[in-house]
């Protein structure tokens, strides 16, 4: 399998993440060393293995739907980029 | 007094031979003369000395821990409150992290002193680190060799007595490479076993805190007080946290030693499997009987992890995007320009390299081929390492095929740097306890011993590392320059 700079174009959209345009091919190329490195895994049989998450196979744990925090926004809020009344700013998304 | 161990330590302490002020302030010294290593990224010096004085009021009152006052250091990807949490990266350079990882949080409650933050891999992305936003950091063995990574920072630190103990993480090597490189002890603890709360996440099924130390009895003193249960980590195993050091004086009398033939196969340098069979000889005095045992799937553990580790990646890193904390470009055009820019311009490319395998690893179409089938090879490596820990007791190997490479070596060639980490991933994914313990010298540099155990057997694999290290001295060995 290998991927061209086109692709890495596609999926650096698709993560959201600027890739100097310069860079394509290199970045083609190590995802594609990568991709031959990973034709092994197609050579082992693993018809009914049950694919594995968590080492110890724990459940995810749930708990009581209650709150626990307290209210910190003004101080997750102080090391923000931009913030206004309590909100984050970002660009206008809707015109 | 800078080769002490915490309990020699926390008895001069007490007997007030020196002052938790004037450890401190002996650490602090240490780290101002020798910068050329850059293990640290931050010296947190008022912060220490505050930690001191309430110390040495502890001590005082008779009260505290035995880690109470002992200069101690964090790997930057633990959240520290009010102090930088860089990860290594450009991305959270601006980032003063708002409260405390859990693994601080209970090291601050025992008395530890912080002296500052050590430098790591870019989200511990490496294994040589050589990927930190802050430089490279130094083997104290050897200047031009890399400390490995990605918790080289706390390796360096501790063994070029920058501080007494570090904490580090290790998702498919981290703690036990470094050590292994730098000739110190570290312990990988059983997934679970170390809250990962306000531990930055790189791959989170993966991930595990633990201590970085110069000898088994100092990481059974560490590992006491970051172990156990956390609310606040969803992952985190409600499994009682047995007295460490306590269990360390247990004769190796009958024990088995398993050595996995794949691990002495092909790539293994000369140098490296002589050193290992020398200790694994050692343990015969000991009275361990060996056995040859396999673990036929090993060669697959590095396309499985390079699947699931970079996908949990590309998950956990999507938080980073320029609205909330850490870094936002200059003048952003739209919203997708924020996020695309933002983390273009802020993290480095082995980073990057690896959101775009788990973003392409998981995507539509790719998701069944890649992610499903590592997740598959990812039970057949783990029962590959329960049929062999049901026929012995630990298993022994090296930790990785080489000792410290030179830097620049591998930095622009990642398969190769990747396939170094065969001997250490496969437990990962198998969230298998492991230790890397200082056994000898090859061409100059050190070389470790890797000793997995079965789940939750860290107190066996400390102690198999205590009983090596009593009739051994691999682990008092000072680099030069730094006694």
């Amino acid at each position: 399998m290998s991927l061209t700079a086109d692709d890495v174009k596609k999926i650096a959209h698709l993560a959201r993440l600027g890739i100097n345009p310069e860079d394509g091919v290199a970045y083609a190329k190590d995802l594609s060393d990568m991709l031959e490195l990973m034709t092994q895994m197609a050579a082992l049989d693993t018809e009914g293995v049950a694919p594995m998450a968590h080492p110890l196979d724990q459940a995810q744990r749930l708990r009581a739907d209650l709150v626990t925090e307290a209210d910190l926004r003004d101080k997750y809020q102080a090391i923000a980029p931009q913030v206004e009344a309590g909100l984050y700013l970002v660009p206008k998304v809707i015109e | 007094m800078e080769n002490q161990s915490i309990t020699e330590l926390a008895k001069s302490l007490r007997a007030k031979h020196v002052s938790s002020v004037e450890l401190a302030q002996i650490y602090l010294q240490r780290i101002k003369q020798h910068p050329e290593l850059n293990c640290y990224i931050s010296v947190t010096e008022e912060f220490a000395l505050q930690q001191a004085l309430a110390a040495d009021v502890m001590l005082a009152k008779g009260e505290g821990s035995l880690l109470t006052g002992i200069p101690i250091a964090h790997k930057d990807i633990f959240c520290t409150e009010g102090v930088k949490t860089s990860c290594g990266s450009k991305m959270l350079d601006n980032f003063i992290a708002p409260y405390n990882a859990t693994v601080v949080e209970k090291l601050n409650r025992a008395g530890a002193v912080m002296l500052g933050k050590l430098n790591m891999d870019e989200f511990a992305m490496g294994s040589s680190n050589e990927t930190s936003y802050y430089g490279p950091v130094k083997n104290p063995w050897a200047l031009a060799a890399v400390p490995g990574g990605s918790s080289g920072g706390s390796a360096a630190a501790v063994s070029a007595r920058l501080a007494v103990c570090a904490t580090g993480t290790d998702t498919g090597g981290s703690i036990r490479q470094p050590a292994s490189h730098c000739g110190i002890t570290g312990l990988k603890p059983t997934y679970g076993r170390v809250s990962r709360y306000g531990m930055i996440a790189y791959a989170s099924s993966l991930d595990q805190g633990g201590p970085m130390t110069r000898s088994a009895e100092d990481a059974a003193v560490l590992l006491q007080a970051m172990a156990g249960y956390d609310d606040k980590d969803s992952t985190s195993v409600d499994q009682p946290v047995p007295d460490y050091s306590a269990g360390l004086n247990q004769s190796l009398q009958g024990v088995s030693i398993g050595l996995p033939k794949e691990f002495f196969g092909e790539g293994l340098d000369a140098g490296v499997a002589a050193t290992l069979q020398a200790a694994v000889a050692e343990y015969q005095k000991l009275g361990a009987t060996v056995k040859e045992v396999s673990i036929p799937n090993l060669k697959l553990a590095i396309p499985a992890y390079y699947v699931i580790a970079p996908a949990e990646c590309s998950a956990n890193l999507s938080r980073f995007d320029g609205v909330r904390f850490g870094y936002r470009c200059q003048n952003p055009e739209d919203l997708l320009d924020l996020y695309t820019r933002s983390r273009g311009e802020a993290f480095g490319k082995e980073v990057k390299r690896r959101i775009l395998m788990g973003t392409y690893a998981l995507s539509a179409g790719y998701y069944d081929a890649y992610y499903i089938k590592a997740q598959k090879i990812r039970r057949l490596i783990s029962d590959d390492f329960k049929q062999a820990l049901a026929e012995v007791d630990v298993l022994m190997g090296p930790v990785a095929p080489t000792t410290a490479f030179a830097a620049g070596e591998m930095i622009d060639d990642p398969i190769a740097m990747y396939l170094s980490d065969i001997y250490t991933i496969a437990v990962n994914l198998a969230g298998l306890p492991a230790m890397s313990v200082p056994a000898g010298f090859s061409g100059g540099k050190p070389v470790g011993l890797q000793i997995i155990g079965n789940y939750f057997a860290e107190q066996q694999l400390l102690n198999i590392a205590h009983q090596y290290q009593q009739i051994t001295d691999w682990h008092q060995h000072i680099p030069k320059g730094f006694e």
